[in-house]
């Protein structure tokens, strides 16, 4: 955006030209801009000729007098805002009309310049549109941005959806065209996979659920001082079968009350998200240990897992997007690459810190710190 | 004697069923399930066919593996299977002759792909 275009529209030839000297050397230039930007002018005498050129050019600024032979200015105006098009109008002016004002206001005229003007009320005017287009465009570049990485956010949620459909598509084909012969026992590891691939598309429907929660911004607004103990037993509850499944045993070690500024539901999907880690990624007769410390004014909460561990580059990407460890130990394991992105976005609503240790084939640990208190 | 096919995926479904549908057209299969294993499988087994998955423990995991098995067997015929382009419109071919050089692979198929047109690329690759 190093040039912008000005159309003015007067039908005294003078005055066009007078406003083309004065612009014609012009350049707006502002610390936070790349480069200067200069003006590119062009003329009109009339409104019929000045829609032509609003269609044809598009100019970025249009200097509109309103007293001209045949279309008004203010018919212009109305041609420019019907057209939904992305240009600033200021209205030049001989006397000042009120209602002409208001009329103009109204039809999207950004500013006014009495006529006759001095070239400093001119490039002051011109300059104010400029600074007031560069922020408003790269404000838009930004919006532009943002929507491009939900689209990002989007396809990648689409191929995380269509894979286990895929999968599961296959595993009924192979069961109606009888690939594995008539004995149903030859399809049981058909049927297992295919219910452990839906149980993952729930998952991630259901990580997608707190996930734009979070996403949407308002959810500190609930914060109460609560007692995390029965919080945490809550997730233990839930978390019981899958951990006897594993043959996994989860062991709270504090008892003691510990009181907390908390949303009671986003400290639960962050313990489920840990605990469920904690008990997934771990070892046959394994275990999880939690420990709860008040440590000052902060909360420290720690999961402990004798797991199958992590590699040290792999933990740097643990709380991105969508992210999951693939290895040999993780490829049956179903996971929608959410949990710990919700939960590192969760902490850092609330302040919060987490840190994560691990040795390979030892087991990880998950540190949580909290303020007490939230101001 | 049959004709040995490796494929690597990472998606232990997909690797279950293109060993199935594999097998099923009469080809020996042998499957790893990711550049890692397949890396330590190439170091005794030769086959004559590999259907490798493009984004396994890495995103470009299969352009790597293709790379190296051409290295240790230049003969050898390699598709490169991917599901990227139905869903993000990225379109891997190499039509020039620098991307031949630096992608090691015969053929990028879709994951999608028919079974019988599966089983005539294969054909085709194996001059069978």
């Amino acid at each position: 955006m190093s040039i912008l275009k000005i159309l003015i529209v007067d039908d005294e030839p003078g005055i066009r030209s007078g406003a083309r000297r004065i612009l014609s050397n012009f350049k707006v230039d502002y610390p936070f801009m790349d480069e200067p930007i200069e003006f590119e002018i062009l003329e009109a005498a009339t409104g019929e000729e000045a829609m032509i050129i609003v269609e044809e050019n598009t100019p970025d600024i249009v200097l509109l007098d309103n007293k001209l032979p045949g279309a008004l200015g203010i018919e212009v105006l109305e041609f420019i805002r019907k057209k939904q098009l992305d240009i600033v109008v200021v209205m030049i002016t001989s006397y000042a009309s009120l209602e002409l004002a208001v009329k103009a206001t109204r039809e999207g005229a950004y500013d006014f310049i009495p006529k006759p003007f001095t070239p400093q009320e001119l490039r002051s005017s011109i300059e104010n549109i400029t600074k007031h287009i560069f922020l408003k465009r790269t404000t838009q570049k930004l919006n532009t941005a943002g929507k491009q990485i939900r689209f990002q956010f989007l396809s990648i949620l689409s191929h995380e959806l269509k894979t286990p459909l895929n999968a599961i598509e296959g595993y009924l084909n192979i069961i109606k065209e009888r690939q594995l012969g008539d004995d149903i026992k030859n399809y049981e590891q058909a049927i297992e996979r295919s219910i452990e691939r839906v149980k993952g598309m729930r998952g991630l429907i259901l990580d997608m659920l707190d996930f734009t929660k979070i996403e949407s911004g308002k959810s500190t607004d609930k914060i109460e001082f609560i007692d995390i103990i029965p919080i945490l037993q809550i997730s233990l509850d839930t978390i019981k079968p899958f951990a006897i499944q594993k043959d996994v045993n989860v062991y709270l070690n504090t008892k003691d009350s510990v009181y907390i500024d908390f949303d009671k539901s986003q400290l639960e999907i962050i313990f489920n998200n840990l605990l469920s880690n904690a008990v997934k990624y771990n070892v046959e007769n394994g275990r999880v240990d939690i420990w709860i410390k008040k440590i000052g004014d902060n909360i420290e909460i720690t999961f402990s897992d004798t797991g199958i561990g992590m590699e040290e580059s792999d933990i740097e990407k643990l709380f991105v997007d969508f992210f999951r460890i693939k290895n040999h130990q993780t490829k049956n394991i179903t996971g929608s690459g959410l949990g710990l992105s919700i939960t590192k976005k969760i902490i850092d609503l609330y302040k919060g810190h987490i840190q994560v240790s691990s040795i390979l084939k030892k087991g990880s640990n998950f540190v949580l710190t909290f303020p007490i208190k939230q101001s | 004697m049959k004709k040995i096919i490796l494929i690597v995926d990472d998606d232990v479904d997909y690797l279950f069923q293109m060993k199935l549908k594999v097998e099923h057209f009469g080809f020996e299969v042998v499957t790893a399930d990711g550049q890692a294993e397949a890396e330590e499988l190439i170091k005794t087994l030769k086959p004559d066919l590999a259907i490798l998955d493009l984004m396994m423990e890495n995103e470009d995991s299969g352009f790597i593996l293709s790379y190296k098995l051409k290295n240790k067997y230049p003969e050898l015929p390699v598709i490169i299977t991917t599901a990227v382009t139905a869903e993000t419109g990225m379109i891997f071919e190499h039509s020039s002759e620098t991307d031949k050089n630096w992608i090691k692979a015969d053929l990028f198929l879709d994951k999608g792909i028919r079974v019988d047109l599966l089983e005539k690329e294969i054909r085709k690759l194996l001059n069978l």
